[in-house]
């Protein structure tokens, strides 16, 4: 049976190109049939990346933390600044997680806490994403002296104590947000300029490029049209990483006081209250909770990533 | 086999031309050196030798791939290299078209097979809405031997053969008057090569196309091509009809590469010798006598002044011998 399948495979390769009417003189290549279904490159990745339990588990995470940050101030119980309960009390009544030393409701402050994150997080990644793909793909493409400028900008910008470089400018430009955001957004494209200039250095050698050269499109035609969609893989996947890092550095930096101004809540600011003894010790309910969003957050998001990395790998095994 | 060209109106005039690699290094590589030739409006010119001879940069240099070291190629009587600017790169672009060697790896992995021809016809602002290029992405398909449905697939889900017909929807997409096959039959199967050369020569037919066929194939250039240029070490030792470089091929080289094609009689097969060529034997020292001579009407060999009349002789006997190779 196996080898009558091989043949007809083999048969077919040979007649596949006569057309359909002819192909019915040959008996068992008519009736199976040639072209197959195929589906799209992203189909196939989201097959495989929905196959991956954990990873789906973690998107569903990461949507529900998406849904909460743009529908806060629906969803949370209480507004977010203002005193409504008991100072310092520990979880009652409708305060399900307690309330801090102004007599706000936790819960509500956590809900609006996930805004801060998402935004920093997803903004971030989103500035750095448009900077490091341009540099990097200009960089692969032309090589010569503009990459070797850019390469040199690049070894310059990794060469910085990252977080020192944070902190300088934050202080300087002043806390906040968007400040936040553009400030990790504009720091940290480096590597994934370096990521996609190697993919664009093996990618420029090959023939379909020289194709749509010799066809006639244009530079930026070939880098966006062309070369781009062949690095796009590599790139969500160290996005998606990129999502969890920015979610991490901007609650050290609220942590540290220089990252989202208070009473504006963010994870990282309400968890900088443990740094009292009296919070840390007596009073779990006002930084735990804190702490463990950001731990499922940055977990799921990562599990996210090596979801993808996986379904992508093994489009590129198979 | 030879079709008449009645009156010889050159479309292509390579002179002197050079592609040098890493120029100045040690490591410098003259991949061409100094290979003159003219492929006439209409014929279909095929470029043979081994890999490394030169024969592919030749291709790539033509269609203004990259820059060259020097000489001067003139498409339609217009100097490449002064082609500069958008628009006039555009219009030479759409006159000249490419099918590449590796089908697989000339077509872009992540774009359908819609956009990929339809990308070429984008490009040149030929059909301004989607549905019009959509349709002549159908024709074009069709005329190559595809059915449509194949549109919305990628590259991966075909054969190397289909794939390389793709390669050749996109290339006649523009409506070029000129295309140069590089190796365009190499990847294939026996069986699909066949295939593949009979739609390039009804495709010639039918639009009045240019071909400039680059192969290593000497069975299959015979079959396709007009007249045959033979390189090696990047120079262009001989030229000729396709009759004629069978009937009387003059340089070793090229009798050499005639030799090496397999003959479908087992017997014969098992007993044919193969002429080795050595260039050793054809170093020359006073290089300003050695350039390509016209040793009959059409026929020109590489060679050194005082070898012309040898040349000429041996072309005499081997056409009363006849039938070698041919």
């Amino acid at each position: 049976m196996a080898q009558n399948v091989g043949r007809n495979k083999q048969v077919d390769s040979l007649f596949h190109l006569v057309d359909a009417n002819e192909r019915a003189n040959f008996p068992g290549v008519a009736a199976e049939q040639v072209i197959t279904d195929g589906d799209s490159y992203a189909k196939t990745i989201a097959k495989r990346f929905f196959k991956n339990k954990v990873a789906v588990v973690s998107l569903a995470v990461f949507v529900t933390m998406i849904l909460v940050a743009i529908f806060a101030t629906q969803i949370a119980p209480y507004p977010r600044d203002s005193s409504v309960g008991l100072f310092r009390a520990a979880p009652y009544d409708n305060f399900f997680l307690g309330t801090d030393d102004t007599g706000r409701d936790v819960l509500s402050r956590l809900i609006h806490g996930t805004q801060v994150s998402m935004t920093v997080g997803i903004c971030s990644v989103a500035i750095y994403v448009v900077i490091g793909t341009v540099l990097g793909l200009v960089s692969g493409y032309f090589g010569g002296f503009i990459d070797a400028v850019i390469m040199r900008i690049t070894e310059a910008f990794m060469s910085f104590p990252f977080f020192l470089v944070i902190l300088t400018l934050v202080s300087l430009l002043g806390s906040g947000i968007w400040v936040v955001t553009i400030v990790l957004g504009l720091l940290s494209w480096p590597p994934l300029c370096r990521l996609v200039r190697g993919q664009v250095l093996t990618l420029k050698e090959q023939d379909f490029v020289l194709a749509a050269e010799a066809t006639g499109y244009s530079t930026p035609g070939i880098l966006f049209i062309h070369i781009l969609p062949n690095v796009l893989s590599p790139i969500l996947v160290n996005a998606t990483f990129g999502i969890a890092t920015a979610i991490l550095t901007e609650a050290s930096l609220s942590f540290l006081g220089v990252g989202v101004n208070p009473p504006r809540p963010s994870w990282g600011n309400i968890l900088s209250q443990a740094q009292s003894i009296r919070v840390l010790t007596a009073e779990p309910w006002r930084w735990v909770p804190a702490g463990i969003l950001i731990f499922i957050a940055v977990l799921s998001i990562n599990f996210i990533g090596e979801g993808l990395r996986e379904a992508i790998e093994g489009e590129n095994k198979g | 086999m030879v079709a008449e060209v009645k009156e010889k109106k050159p479309i292509v005039e390579i002179t002197g031309f050079k592609q040098y690699f890493n120029e100045g290094k040690k490591t410098e590589v003259r991949a061409v050196n100094d290979v003159s030739f003219t492929i006439y409006e209409g014929e279909t010119f095929g470029l043979v030798g081994e890999s490394g001879s030169g024969k592919s940069t030749t291709g790539r240099a033509l269609i203004k791939l990259g820059d060259f070291t020097d000489g001067q190629i003139l498409y339609k009587g217009q100097d490449i290299a002064k082609i500069h600017g958008r628009k006039k790169l555009l219009d030479f672009r759409k006159s000249m078209q490419m099918i590449f060697q590796d089908p697989y790896a000339s077509l872009n992995p992540r774009i359908t097979v819609k956009d990929i021809v339809g990308g070429a016809l984008k490009v040149h602002g030929l059909y301004k809405n989607n549905k019009e290029r959509t349709e002549r992405v159908y024709e074009l398909l069709e005329a190559v031997g595809l059915s449509k449905e194949f549109a919305n697939r990628y590259p991966k889900e075909f054969s190397g053969g289909q794939c390389q017909r793709v390669g050749i929807a996109r290339a006649l997409a523009v409506e070029p008057d000129f295309i140069i096959a590089d190796e365009a039959i190499s990847a294939l199967d026996v069986s699909i090569q066949a295939q593949v050369v009979n739609l390039l020569k009804e495709l010639k037919e039918e639009n009045n196309l240019t071909y400039l066929f680059i192969a290593h194939d000497l069975s299959m250039v015979k079959y396709i091509s007009d007249r045959i240029g033979v390189m090696n070490s990047g120079r262009m030792l001989e030229v000729a009809h396709a009759d004629e470089l069978y009937l009387a091929p003059l340089h070793p080289y090229t009798e050499s590469l005639l030799s090496a094609i397999p003959t479908p009689d087992p017997e014969n097969e098992r007993n044919r010798v193969r002429t080795e060529y050595d260039p050793k034997y054809h170093q020359y020292e006073d290089m300003h006598k050695v350039s390509l001579h016209e040793i009959a009407p059409d026929h020109y060999i590489y060679c050194h002044e005082n070898e012309i009349e040898v040349y000429r002789k041996k072309r005499e006997r081997l056409l009363r011998e006849g039938q070698k190779y041919a």
